[in-house]
Order: structure tokens, then sequence, then C-alpha cells
């Protein structure tokens, strides 16, 4: 997936610049762990393991998860498991998304959606706020289920 | 019967408000055709052969008299005046333009009525019992499972971009009227040794190109545990479920793949952290919902009109033959209403015909109406003293066909006529087969005979569970049936078995006869009902029926 800047971010609040300075590091879950500097960002597939991620959790500042298709929800099943894991640090999704899916991304434990220009053009930044009050209508809030 | 809170009515509205939104963005070319899909697919609503069709859940089949003249006007606004009851407790529209969408969503959400999920890769409408809260033999009330289910699964954040589509049934008797071994998530409420109430849940069924009967997965789970245990399923399934082929996507390929010990040990893994997500705000909503369910106030009163009627009109004894079923009440009856009179299409109802049902539910049935996946409407519960009167004003109606679970009670699904999956026909096919019984005029004597017919591989007309699966497909442009026998959808579950080589069109209705009159020859007594003896006699005599002169070339 083509990661070139700028990189758009939606939050709760709207569109903004991408604030983190640092590095993306691909992780496939393999290789030498201990060589991961502190305060890394990785970048992971949706595939990956999340217990695999688990040793590194005290090392990583941000999980930067692949969407590569609007139609593969494996991204919010693994952004969820990385939170009841123990994960606190900062979770993106990136890649093809839907406005109307920001709810679900936000639910699922995300911090934020990263997505390209062509992107924010054709689903405008107001189609992203239609559904920020994604704390709102939520069964499983009702049903009290923690994340 | 549940009622909607300020919650759920909020969030509805809040939907439909989306909804609207959305295909303001299709129309405004933000959305693209491929983007849109999934959102209008989420809200249940399909393109089909001819048009747009809007599938509207009826969760676990139970509506009231209120909610079912709401459909009639929907039926006649913004349709053809009728709507089709399907094998999964849902009623389609097949008419509707895509700018009333949003328009009849509001209707459907001033009853406390929705589409959502009932089409799309996501957890699809709960299914359950259609006797539920009823019927003689249950040992609890599969509805507030359901309704719980209902809840949780309603946009949940994690399954709405599943590998394919999900399907939960919720049965609460020993006898499985729920197909729930035909279903991604099949649950039966059970009693343990120590008389606790908890669930026996089975997974990887489903029908399709590829029947599977379910798999026990975990043979006793506590109450509690329900929506952790669901919801770890869900999460193995979606996180190693097939995305590569559309046609191994389902979860019983995923189970087939990687057996059921090793997708058990992958659920329980799960289900250790999963638990301590859920802190028990979902068993007090459990036990609220479970209130609202609660049996109606019965009526005490004699039951003597009914006995007399028995006495008096033969018409009567037939309906009450196969239409009544033991309700828990000995003073009650379950009535069904057979939509399969005999050349209908099966699982229609013209909105006049759904305000009969509407007007006899609010006066004899404590206001409660059931669709069935068998394609009927029930009124579950009728003091026998009025069941007379209520079948007087079906036949009236025309809908006091006598047929309940007989040949003619033929589940169909839309096939060409309207969908466009279809490889052939399947309406004209139950209609011809039920007016060739008609015709026999020893439908009574024939007696339990499950009949069912899919007009595609995708088998939503059940062929594969039906004593009599018909499946219509396409070969060099004209339609063949292929015929299963020894099909089974209860607890005693099994696929039919192909008989052969298909049949033209013109030969099914043909086939299906010489089939009956076998087992007529072959049955050891009036008992023996299609299903048994054709477990005792085996496929070789019916065979032979079906296929004459290869049975004299090779000897069988």
């Amino acid at each position: 997936m083509e990661r070139g800047s700028p990189r758009i971010l939606v939050r709760d609040s709207g569109f903004q610049d991408d604030d983190w300075r640092g590095e993306f590091i691909q992780w496939s879950g393999e290789g030498d762990r201990s060589a991961l500097p502190h305060g890394v960002a990785l970048d992971v597939e949706n595939t990956v393991p999340a217990e695999d991620i688990v040793p590194l959790f005290g090392r990583i500042a941000l999980i930067r998860i692949a969407f590569p298709s609007h139609m593969d929800g494996r991204g919010f099943s693994l952004a969820r498991y990385l939170r009841l894991l123990g994960y606190r640090g900062r979770l993106r999704a990136s890649g093809c998304f839907l406005a109307d899916q920001y709810a679900m991304a936000r639910r699922s434990g995300f911090d934020e959606v990263e997505i390209d220009p062509t992107l924010a053009e054709r689903q405008p930044e107001e189609q992203w706020l239609f559904r920020a009050n994604w704390r709102t209508h939520d069964y499983r809030e009702r049903l009290g289920r923690r994340l | 019967m549940y009622r909607y809170d300020s919650f759920d009515r909020e969030f509805v509205r809040n939907r439909v408000a989306q909804f609207r939104q959305q295909v303001e963005r299709r129309i405004d070319g933000s959305l693209t055709e491929e983007e849109f899909k999934p959102l209008r697919l989420m809200n249940g609503l399909y393109l089909q052969l001819h048009a747009y069709m809007l599938r509207v859940a009826i969760p676990y089949g139970t509506l009231d008299s209120r909610q079912m003249r709401q459909l009639a006007r929907i039926a006649e606004r913004w349709d053809k005046g009728y709507g089709h009851f399907t094998t999964r407790q849902n009623v389609q529209f097949n008419w509707p333009r895509l700018k009333d969408v949003p328009d009849i969503l509001d209707a459907l959400a001033d009853v406390e009525m929705h589409a959502i999920q009932t089409s799309g890769n996501c957890v699809r409408n709960v299914t359950a019992d259609h006797f539920a809260g009823a019927a003689a033999d249950e040992i609890a009330d599969p509805r507030p499972t359901a309704e719980l289910l209902r809840q949780w699964s309603t946009d949940h954040p994690e399954f709405a971009f599943l590998p394919r589509k999900f399907k939960i049934a919720v049965s609460g008797s020993p006898v499985d009227r729920a197909v729930t071994r035909a279903h991604d998530i099949g649950i039966r409420i059970v009693r343990n040794g120590a008389g606790e109430i908890g669930y026996e849940v089975s997974v990887g069924g489903g029908l399709g190109r590829t029947p599977v009967i379910g798999t026990v997965i975990r043979d006793f789970l506590p109450e509690g545990d329900l929506l952790p245990y669901v919801e770890s399923i869900l999460q193995v399934y979606n996180a190693i479920g097939r995305r590569d082929n559309k046609f191994k996507a389902r979860i019983k390929i995923t189970v087939g793949e990687h057996g059921i010990e090793a997708f058990r040990q992958r659920v329980e893994e799960r289900f250790r952290i999963q638990r301590r997500a859920f802190e028990g705000a979902d068993r007090a909503r459990f036990e609220d919902i479970r209130t609202m369910f609660a049996a109606p106030a019965y009526i005490e009163a004699p039951t003597g009109a009914f006995d007399a009627a028995l006495a008096r009109d033969p018409a009567f004894r037939s309906f009450v033959d196969t239409n009544l079923h033991p309700h828990r009440n000995p003073d009650y009856a379950i009535v069904t209403v057979s939509l399969k009179a005999h050349g209908a299409t099966p699982g229609d109802a013209t909105a006049e015909q759904m305000r009969v049902i509407a007007d006899l539910a609010e006066r004899y049935g404590h206001d409660e109406i059931r669709i069935s996946h068998e394609q009927n409407c029930i009124l579950p519960h009728v003091h026998r003293r009025d069941v007379p009167a209520v079948h007087a004003a079906l036949r009236e109606a025309n809908l006091a066909t006598a047929n309940v679970g007989l040949a003619s009670d033929i589940i169909a699904c839309p096939g060409m006529d309207y969908c466009n999956l279809a490889t052939a026909r399947s309406i004209p096919i139950a209609q011809g087969i039920a007016t060739r019984v008609k015709e026999r005029g020893d439908e009574r004597q024939v007696g339990d005979l499950k009949i069912k017919i899919s007009g595609c591989v995708n088998a939503c007309g059940h062929h594969h569970v039906g004593h009599i699966g018909i499946l219509g497909l396409d070969r060099a442009g004209a339609e063949n049936y292929q015929i299963t026998l020894g099909g089974d959808g209860t607890e005693t579950a099994a696929l039919g078995e192909r008989t052969g080589p298909g049949f033209a069109s013109d030969d099914v209705v043909p086939a299906v006869d010489r089939l009956i009159d076998t087992y007529l020859e072959l049955r050891s007594d009036e008992d023996e009902a299609f299903l048994a003896t054709y477990r005792r006699v085996g496929m070789q005599p019916f065979k032979a029926a079906l296929y004459p002169d290869a049975a004299l070339a090779t000897g069988g």
C-alpha cells in the first residue's frame, strides 16, 4: 500500500495532519524483537496474531494496522484483542476505509484513522464528523462490555 | 414481547438518518456503487433481478398486530400490495424505489421494526423456534436469548465486515423446530444433570453449495457465558475465516479445514480473555428482557365450544388435525395459519391477509403473531373456545388451508421469478406440486412430508433438509431439477441424498407423484411417515420408481 505523505489523520475533531514524526517499522511477527528500539511505531498486517505483539507492548508507541480493503474487517478484531491483552499505546487504522466505518474503528479500540488525500477528497471531513459521536447508540456499552 | 426503550428507539432512528445520508451520498457520487453496496446491504437493501428488494427483520419471528398492520400499509403504499415471508423469519418487499427506502425504514421504526443486518457479511437476524413461549415441550423460551444476541450483534463494530454472512438460531425445546444444526451457530437450551439451564452450542452448520450439519463445540455452556463465548467464536472466525474465495468463506469451511478440535481450542483461548470484558450488566439486561417475555394473562374459561365444533364440522376437524399444536396451557392451542393455499406462492401474504391475521391476533390471540421459517404465520396463544371463530374468520379470508406439515406445505425460495442469484424457478414448481397433491386427494393419508425447493445452490429453500428436496439448476440454458431424499432439519438432522440425474421442469411434478406412490406402497403402516420409511428401506426403491428405464437397463 502507498504510504506517501501527506497523510491525513481522522480523529473525533475531524481532519488533521499527522503529528507522528518518527519512522514506521514493518513488522511481520518474526525476527529479533530485542532489536526494536523503544518508542517505535510498528506497521502490521491484519493477519499478525495479537499474542505475538504482547512481548513488545512496553516498547511500542504506536501500532498502525493495515486495511487492505474496506470489506476486510480483520483489523477491527485485531485492534480490540490488542486492547483486551493490555495494549495502551496509540492505535491507528490505515488504508481502504469508509467514513461509515469510523465509529467501528473507534469502538474497536483505534484512536485514529489514516487516509490518503484522494480518499479525503471523495469522502470529505463532514462525512467523517457525522460518525464522530461513536460513543452514543452503542449496544455493547449498554451490555456493560469493557473494551 | 420485547418493547423498545429510548435506547432502541434512538438507535433505530439514528440508523435511518445515517442511511438517508448514505443514499444521498450515493446519488451525489461521493460513494461509489462498490462502496455503497455494503452499506445498503447492512440495511437490508438488495438489488434484485427487476428492482431493489427490501428485507425487513422479524426478530425471532415475533410480532404484534400493530406491526403486522404496518407491514400491510408498507406493502400498499410503497410496494405492490403484498409481502413475502422468508425462511429466515424476514419479510421481503420486492418492488421498493431507492428514494422511498428511507421513508419505509422510518415507517418501520414507528412500530419498533427495522431492516438492519438482514443482509451483508455480518451477524444476520437471529431466528428462533416459531412456537417459542407457547410450546408444551419447551424447556425455556428461546426469545430472551435471541433478543440478547440481537442487541449484542446489532452494529457490532468488529463483525460488520466478516468473511461472509453469519446466521444464528436458538431453540428452547428438545424438538428442534429452528433448524439450529443448519446455522453458523446453533444454540439449543438444555438442562444439565444438576437441573441448571444452559446452552448446547453447535458451530459450522449451513446449507448452500456445501451443506454441513453443525458440530457441537460446547455441550453445556452456562447461561451467563453466552455473549463472551459467541463473541469468541466470531473473533476466531473473523481472524482465520477465508477471504480468498467467496465460496469457501463460511465458518463451516473454516471449521472443516482447521478441524473442530483446533477450532475449539482457539475459541476457548479467546474465551478466557473475552470473559473478563463482560462484567455482569449483560446478565442484568438479560433478566430485564426475560420479564418482557412473560406469559400472557391466560383466560380461564370452558372449552366446550371447541369440542362442539369438532363433533359438528369435518372441515374444522381437518384444520385441527394439521394446523393446531399443543400449548403449554392445556386450555390453549397454537394455531398455524398456512400461507400455502394449493397453487399459491409459498410465503406470500397480501396486505388484506396481513390485516385479517392482525385482527385475529388482537381479538383472540393475546396480540401475538409468529412467522415460521416454514413461511407460515402463527397465532401462538388461542384459547380453545375461540378456535372455531378463528377458523371461520380464516375461511372467509381464504386462509384456512388445512395442510400444515403435509405435502403441499412447501418451502420455496423466490427463485428466478425474483432473485438474481437463481438458476431456475422455484415458485411454479411448488405451485405445480401443491396442485397435483390436491388432485390426488390423499394428502392427509400421506401425512407428514416436508418438500423444500431451492432455485439455486445457495439453498434458501432448505432443500438439503427436506424429506424431498428439489434443487433447480441451469443446464445449458434449460432448467433442470435435482431431487434429494431423506433430509431432516430437526434434532435428528441429516442431509438429503441425491437420487440421480435431474429432471426437466415438466417432469418434476410426475417425479414427486411417483415418490409419493412408492412411499404409500412401502410404508409398514399408516403411522410410518415418509422419512421413517425412507430410513428403513433406503434409496433403492425410490430410485427405481424415479428412473424406471435405468432400473431395467442396469438392474437398479
